[in-house]
């Protein structure tokens, strides 16, 4: 272990420095009194009492959580199932074509990803009429989708860290593999399958651009409702908004780091 | 993979679960991306050829029965029409330029800082990398919303400098293409981090010190050790910025003027404000087209990286 220069050590400051400056600015200005987002005027909590009686943000808050809920747990179950066939099975049919098409949502422009599947349902719908209209489902399904492919690559680095000798035992001691699978398999992946249904819940509830391609009257989430309220210009009840998703999350974040950290299952 | 009586593990379970729980296993995940993922590029790829109609869904068939006789009707308009109006090819140019240098900026400001906590002490190291994800995981959307009311013009930049006596008219910096790039490099930042992290966290001491030894001075080992050493690590981060800049779209509007041009806009707006879905089809094809090669360099440091760490 080498010290760090003093470049680095400033260069790192000041890129921690502007990664926190924005956010302590959004969590400062919704105690603020004037309605102005940028000059302080006292302190006040009442863009917090604006925003619990706004029926519109709660409305489309407990739309996006509902469909945050089902993404998650969904693509935990393909993004698992993904990871699982790609490590453990050497050779099969498509392998190369799963590999490839679980990863490609990672970096796929949303843009195209929303175009493309809003053109999948219509498309869907003319043809076999389901999915009936855009809304819950389809955004669902879309978010299921790019989701999956975060969940695979965290349970994929998890089972290829995993010691194999603890399935081999199972197995030949005579177990079924669906029983090595619940009773070993998934207790020594279930840290990476928490951290994967988080980060879907969080990635679902965070995105505006395929949700506005694939929802249809009905189905605003929050982000799009933030988004018509953003481009009218700031208004402080949004910083109140964002400084409870940011507590929230950093109170998560904490306990899941402090929680993971003792017990370091190899 | 661990071989006790020379079959892996996976082998062992491939053939214990049957044809039946095989086809299940795989197909599931499988499928569902064949139908939600690779389909969808197709039906795109096919109505960038059809012609836009006002209508429900606003489109042309592209095969019709004429007089018995099954009719494809390719329309080539839509990518005539991509190259005859400068905005498209304008708006493509910009966007690669934009990603290209958030991506260098992006680069610069995460190297120190991967490096740093690659190098700290174990302790500090958790907690630092801890507050790099932290903003990745509270709301994008509202991250971007933060720098409205930095960058505008009665924002907080602006109060400061004035109040200093540094400036005396408030500089103009919201609705610029400097806040475009600003909220791009602030957003894909932990994104570079994090790969150059898993990158230099594993070089090998031994190395520096062998360098130093021989006579290196830091610098030197730096360009010449650790930098080599890490492009799998500034590939790898480097595509993950850069891909996803190029669609896009939320950063530009928010923050962006009417005359910052990016595809991902560009896109958006033939969708849902001109209706017209052949074009955005078209559009969409031209960008992935222009993708295909980022996307591939990625997969190839990817999996490059697999193979070293295994």
């Amino acid at each position: 272990m080498k010290k760090n220069s003093w470049f680095v050590t400033i260069a790192t400051t000041l890129g921690f420095a502007f990664l926190y400056i924005p956010i302590i600015s959004l969590i400062i200005f919704s105690f603020n009194k004037s309605k102005l987002v940028t000059v302080w005027a006292g302190f006040s909590t009442k863009w917090y009492a604006k925003l619990l009686n706004d029926p519109q943000i709660l409305g489309a808050a407990w739309i996006s959580l509902k469909i945050a809920f089902l993404s998650a747990s969904l693509a935990l179950i393909l993004g698992t199932l993904g990871a699982l066939v790609l490590v453990r099975f050497r050779r099969f049919h498509g392998k190369s074509l799963l590999s490839g098409m679980i990863t490609a949502p990672l970096v796929m422009p949303d843009v195209i990803i929303g175009l493309s599947l809003l053109l999948l349902f219509v498309g869907m719908e003319a043809m076999f009429g389901w999915p009936a209209g855009r809304g819950l489902t389809t955004i669902v399904i879309a978010h299921t989708t790019f989701c999956m492919a975060y969940v695979a690559v965290v349970v994929q680095s998890r089972l290829v860290d995993m010691d194999e000798s603890l399935e081999e035992a199972a197995l030949d001691l005579g177990a079924k593999p669906t029983r090595v699978f619940f009773d070993i398999t998934l207790p020594v992946i279930a840290p990476a399958l928490v951290s994967g249904w988080l980060l879907s819940f969080t990635l679902s509830l965070d995105d505006l651009v395929i949700a506005s391609f694939v929802s249809g009257p009905g189905a605003s989430t929050l982000p799009m409702v933030i988004f018509s309220k953003v481009r009218l210009g700031v208004s402080p009840d949004i910083n109140a908004l964002a400084t409870i998703i940011i507590v929230v999350v950093a109170i998560g974040v904490v306990i899941a780091s402090t929680q993971m950290k003792p017990k370091k299952v190899s | 993979m661990s071989k006790t009586n020379g079959i892996s593990i996976g082998r062992r379970i491939f053939n214990r679960i049957g044809t039946y729980g095989r086809s299940l296993v795989i197909g599931v995940p499988l499928w569902w991306l064949i139908i939600f993922f690779l389909i969808p590029f197709a039906v795109v790829f096919k109505i960038s050829f059809a012609e836009s109609l006002i209508a429900r869904p606003p489109y042309s068939k592209l095969l019709e029965w004429k007089d018995g006789l099954m009719v494809l009707k390719l329309h080539l308009s839509n990518y005539g029409y991509l190259i005859d109006d400068d905005l498209y090819i304008l708006a493509y140019w910009s966007s690669i330029k934009v990603a290209f240098f958030s991506t260098l900026i992006a680069l610069l400001i995460a190297y120190p800082m991967a490096y740093y906590i690659a190098r700290t002490t174990e302790r500090r190291r958790g907690v630092l990398l801890m507050l790099i994800i932290l903003p990745f995981w509270t709301s994008f959307l509202l991250r971007v919303y933060a720098w409205i009311g930095i960058l505008k013009t009665n924002g907080i930049i602006n109060n400061v400098l004035m109040s200093l006596g540094i400036t005396s008219e408030p500089i103009v910096m919201m609705q610029t293409n400097f806040a475009v790039y600003v909220g791009i490099v602030y957003t894909y930042l932990p994104f570079m981090i994090l790969p150059l992290f898993t990158n230099l966290v594993k070089l090998d001491n031994s190395l520096l010190e062998a360098s130093a030894d021989l006579g290196a001075s830091p610098i030197t080992t730096f360009f010449k050790v650790t930098l080599p050493l890490s492009m799998p690590g500034m590939i790898a981060g480097s595509m993950l910025v850069f891909i996803p800049v190029v669609g896009e779209f939320v950063i530009p509007a928010l923050l962006g003027g009417p005359d910052t041009l990016m595809i991902g806009k560009v896109l958006w707006n033939e969708f849902f404000s001109n209706r017209d879905w052949p074009v955005a089809s078209a559009v969409a094809i031209v960008m992935l087209v222009l993708l295909i090669v980022p996307i591939v360099l990625m997969r190839n440091a990817q999996q490059a990286s697999a193979g070293a760490s295994s």
